[in-house]
C-alpha cells in the first residue's frame, strides 16, 4: 500500500480537501482498448510497433501523401513545413528549423507522422508505412546513408539526430524581479524617449472584419446527386490542404475549385499556374465531368508538368463522387 | 465629469469644445433627445426571437480576427481575441481566441471516452456521465497561447492589441481536478509524467510533470457556464493554470502516465525557445507577467479629444496573482501606479485602470505589471538582450502604443 500512502501524502501536501477512497467512477479499460488509443512513441523506443520499412519504399509513400505540402524534396510548399535540409542556421538571422536542423529525436517523427499525418487523413498510414516515411525523411536530411536501410524497433535505437544535443532546460524568470531593485518610476531613460519603429511602416495588419459576403451567382445551376456528393465531402478531405471551395476560398497550394465544372482550364484568378497547365488552357482544355474524371485519375500522367503533385483517385465511383461534391460550389 | 471640472473648464475657455453640464441655450439640441427614435416608438422582438442571445447587431466589430499570412492554411491556424472591445476580467466564450492543429473536431459527447493508462494500478475509461459524478471545482484562468506577440519579437509589426496579444483568454472553469481523476486509477510510485491527448485530428499529446499534473490542473467540461465551445475542446479540456496554451489539450481523450516525458512533437520541433546561440531551451511551461494597455490602442483610438481620459488594461502571471501595475505615458521615462479593479485570482487576468487629463499632445503609453512572485515585466529590448529574437515564443515584453495629437494610435518601438 506504499502508493496510496504516497497518494495520500501528496493530496495532503497539495492543501486541498481529502479525496475519499475511490469512487468507484468509470471501468477498467480492455486491452484491446487500450492498443487502439495507446499509439505514442518515446526516444528510447517504447511504443514502437512491429514492421518495418527503408527509405526506398518511403519515397513513393512520400511522393503521394506528403509532397502536395511538404514538397518533393522536403523544402516545403507555399507555408507548409520545410522538413528537410537547414544544416547550421540555428544561429543564422533567419533559422530554418527541420527535421534534419532542429529535431532532436527520431522517435517524434514516427508518433507524429502516425497520429497526425497526413493532414486531413490522419492514422491512415501502415505501420509499416509510417516506418519507409520515417527511414526517408531521415534519409534526405543525411541522418540515415543508405537507402535500404531498413528502420525498425530493432534499428531505432541506432539513429543519432545532428540536433539531439541542441536543448537545454528552463532557466527562466531571467527577466529584473522586484527582489533585485525596486522598479524605477521617475526620469528612468537619459533624455526623452523616442520612437525607432512603427508598425505602420510594414503594414502587414489585417483590414476589416474580414467577412464580407459573396454574391451567390445564380445564373449557373447543376443538378446535384446529394447522396454522391456527400460521399465526395469525404474524398475531398485530400484536397482541402491545397484547395478551397465555397465562401471566402483562397487559392492555396492549388487554385480555389468553386465554379470548376464548365470553367476554363487556368482561369482562377491569383493563382501561379504551371506552364504545362497555361498551355493545355491556351488549347481549350475547360474541365467538364469527363476531363476532370481524366485528371483526377493520374494527374501528372493526364497532363505531364502539372504543379499538382498528388497521387490521384484510382475509382471511378470516387472521381465522381468529388466532382459532383464539387458541382454544389458556384 | 463633475461640476467642479466643469466650472474649471468654463474658466479656462474650454467649455465650447469640452461641453458643459450646464445647460447652453445657444447650442444646438441634440435631436437623439429632441426626436423620437424608433425604439422608443415601436414593438421591439417577442421573447425567442433568439433562443441563444447574440450581441447587438451594433457590436458588429466585436469578433475574432485571423492573420492570414501567419500559417498556411486555417484548419491549422490561430485567431485572435478582440481585447481592446472587451472589458472586465473574463472573456465571453464565442471571442475566446482559437488556435487549432487540425480543424475544429465535431466529438459526439455521446461516443466521447477518457481512458487513463500507463503506470496506473488499474487503466481506466470514463464517460461524459461518469466524469461529472466526481466533485466538481470552479476556477477562473486565463490560458495564453506560448506564442502571444510572438511577431513582434523583431520589432513593432501588427497594429492592434487583437494582433499583438490577443492569443489569450481567461474565463471560469467548471471541471474535476485531475488529481482525483489520476487517483481513480491509481498512479504507480514510478509516474513521474501525464501525458494528455486529443480525440481530434492532430491527436494532441504534451507531456506534463506530476508535481503539476497533481497541483492544479482540472479536467473541465464547462467554460463560463455553459459546456465547453467546439473550439475549444467540447466536450472536454484539460486545463494547466498558469501554463502555455498549447498544454491544455482539446477534446481530451486519453492521459497517460510515464516514467519519463515523450519529447512529442509539440514540446521538440515547436514550443521550444531557440535562443542566439542556436540552443534551444525545452519545457519552457510557466507564462511569464505580462500587460497590455488595451484602450487606447491601434484598433481603439482616442476619439473625444483632449480632456479626461480612461486607460484600461490587461494584466496577468502564470506565475500568480497581480500585484501592481505601472503606467507610463512617455514611453517609459516616468511611471505611475494603475488602479487594479475587480477580482483578483491566481493565474487570472487582472483589469487595470489609469484615469488622467489629456492635454492632447503626443504620447507613447506603456504599462508594466508586476506580478506576485515579484517578477517584473521587463522591456522588450531587455528580454531581446536574454533571448535574442528568434525564440517565437514567450514575449512578455513591455508594449508601446503611439498616441497622436489626433488620437489615431499605433504600435511602435521605443529607444
Amino acid at each position: 500500500m506504499l502508493r496510496s500512502v504516497r497518494l495520500a501524502v501528496l493530496i495532503a501536501l497539495t492543501a486541498m480537501p481529502a479525496t475519499a477512497e475511490s469512487l468507484g467512477l468509470g471501468r477498467v479499460a480492455t486491452s484491446d482498448e487500450i492498443a487502439a488509443w495507446d499509439i505514442d512513441v518515446r526516444p528510447d523506443g517504447q511504443g514502437l510497433p512491429a514492421g518495418q520499412g527503408t527509405a526506398l519504399d518511403g519515397e513513393e509513400l512520400f511522393s503521394d501523401q506528403c509532397a502536395h505540402c511538404h514538397g518533393d524534396f522536403g523544402e516545403g510548399v507555399d507555408r507548409w513545413p520545410q522538413l528537410v535540409g537547414g544544416f547550421d542556421t540555428l544561429t543564422d538571422d533567419r533559422p530554418v528549423k527541420t527535421v534534419g536542423s532542429y529535431w532532436p529525436y527520431a522517435s517524434t517523427i514516427f508518433d507524429y507522422v502516425h497520429r497526425a499525418m497526413p493532414f486531413g487523413n490522419a492514422q491512415s498510414l501502415t505501420d509499416d508505412e509510417v516506418y519507409a516515411i520515417t527511414a526517408y525523411l531521415l534519409y534526405m536530411n543525411d541522418v540515415i546513408e543508405d537507402d535500404e536501410f531498413v528502420l525498425s524497433q530493432a534499428t531505432f535505437g541506432d539513429i543519432e539526430m545532428p540536433n539531439a544535443d541542441g536543448f537545454g532546460e528552463d532557466v527562466r524568470p531571467d527577466t529584473p524581479a522586484l527582489s533585485v531593485a525596486e522598479p524605477c518610476m521617475t526620469d528612468c531613460t537619459k533624455g526623452a524617449v523616442r520612437v525607432t519603429m512603427r508598425a505602420l511602416v510594414l503594414d502587414v495588419t489585417p483590414e476589416g472584419d474580414g467577412d464580407e459576403p459573396e454574391e451567390a451567382d445564380a445564373e449557373r445551376v447543376l443538378e446535384i446527386d446529394p447522396a454522391l456528393a456527400e460521399a465526395g465531402a469525404k474524398i475531398f478531405r485530400k484536397c482541402k490542404s491545397c484547395h478551397q471551395v465555397g465562401e471566402g476560398a483562397k487559392n492555396k497550394a492549388g487554385p480555389i475549385l468553386s465554379g470548376l465544372l464548365g470553367r476554363a482550364a487556368g482561369e482562377v484568378d491569383g493563382f501561379k499556374y504551371s506552364k504545362a497547365m497555361k498551355e493545355a488552357a491556351s488549347e481549350g482544355l475547360v474541365w467538364d465531368a469527363d476531363a476532370l474524371s481524366g485528371y483526377l485519375e493520374k494527374p501528372r500522367a493526364y497532363l505531364k508538368g502539372t504543379k499538382m503533385s498528388f497521387a490521384g483517385l484510382k475509382d471511378r465511383e470516387d472521381r465522381l463522387a468529388v466532382i459532383e461534391y464539387l458541382k454544389q460550389f458556384d | 465629469m463633475d461640476d467642479t471640472l466643469s466650472r474649471r473648464s468654463l474658466i479656462t475657455g474650454a467649455a465650447a469644445t469640452a461641453g458643459s453640464l450646464l445647460a447652453s441655450p445657444s447650442r444646438a439640441s441634440d435631436p437623439a433627445i429632441t426626436e423620437i427614435q424608433p425604439w422608443n416608438q415601436e414593438l421591439g422582438s417577442p421573447v425567442d426571437a433568439a433562443p441563444y442571445g447574440m450581441p447587438s447587431q451594433h457590436e458588429a466589430d466585436t469578433v475574432r480576427r485571423n492573420v492570414e499570412w501567419l500559417t498556411a492554411d486555417t484548419t491549422s491556424s490561430i485567431n485572435f481575441t478582440p481585447l481592446h472591445r472587451l472589458e472586465g476580467i473574463i472573456t465571453p466564450n464565442g471571442l475566446c481566441f482559437e488556435r487549432h492543429h487540425s480543424g475544429v473536431a465535431d466529438v459526439d459527447p455521446a461516443k466521447h471516452r477518457l481512458m487513463v493508462n500507463g503506470l496506473v494500478d488499474k487503466p481506466l475509461v470514463f464517460t461524459m456521465e461518469d466524469l461529472q459524478r466526481f466533485p466538481r471545482e470552479n476556477k477562473i484562468y486565463f490560458l495564453e497561447c506560448a506564442a502571444n506577440s510572438g511577431m513582434e519579437w523583431r520589432g513593432a509589426q501588427l497594429n492592434g492589441c487583437q494582433f499583438t496579444h490577443g492569443m489569450v483568454h481567461c474565463v471560469m472553469y467548471t471541471g474535476v481536478s485531475l488529481r482525483t481523476v489520476l487517483a481513480e486509477a491509481g498512479v504507480k510510485a514510478t509516474g513521474k509524467w501525464v501525458m494528455p491527448e486529443g480525440a481530434d485530428a492532430a491527436a494532441m499529446t504534451r507531456s506534463i510533470p506530476m508535481e503539476k499534473a497533481l497541483d492544479d490542473c482540472m479536467i473541465a467540461f464547462a467554460m463560463n457556464g455553459e459546456a465547453l465551445r467546439p473550439e475549444q475542446g467540447y466536450p472536454l479540456r484539460l486545463v494547466v493554470p498558469g501554463w502555455e496554451g498549447n498544454m491544455w489539450v482539446k477534446w481530451l481523450r486519453r492521459l497517460e502516465v510515464g516514467d519519463m516525458p515523450w519529447h512529442h512533437r509539440e514540446e521538440t520541433s515547436k514550443y521550444t525557445d531557440l535562443m542566439a546561440d542556436g540552443k534551444a531551451r525545452r519545457f519552457t511551461w510557466e507564462m511569464d507577467v505580462k500587460s497590455v494597455i488595451t484602450n487606447p490602442s491601434p484598433q481603439a483610438p482616442v476619439t473625444h479629444g483632449k480632456g479626461h481620459t480612461v486607460l484600461s488594461g490587461l494584466a496577468w502571471s502564470g506565475r500568480g496573482t497581480i500585484k501592481r501595475v505601472d503606467v507610463s505615458t512617455d514611453g517609459g521615462r516616468n511611471w505611475v501606479t494603475a488602479r487594479l479593479d475587480g477580482p483578483s485570482h491566481g493565474k487570472a487576468l487582472h483589469r487595470f485602470y489609469h484615469e488622467f487629463d489629456w492635454d492632447g499632445g503626443e504620447l507613447l503609453l506603456q504599462s508594466r505589471a508586476i506580478d506576485s512572485d515579484g517578477n517584473v515585466q521587463p522591456t522588450k529590448d531587455a528580454l531581446r538582450a536574454v533571448r535574442g529574437t528568434e525564440s517565437i515564443y514567450h514575449n512578455n515584453g513591455i508594449q508601446t502604443w503611439h498616441v497622436r495629437r489626433g488620437g489615431e494610435v499605433e504600435n511602435v518601438e521605443v529607444g
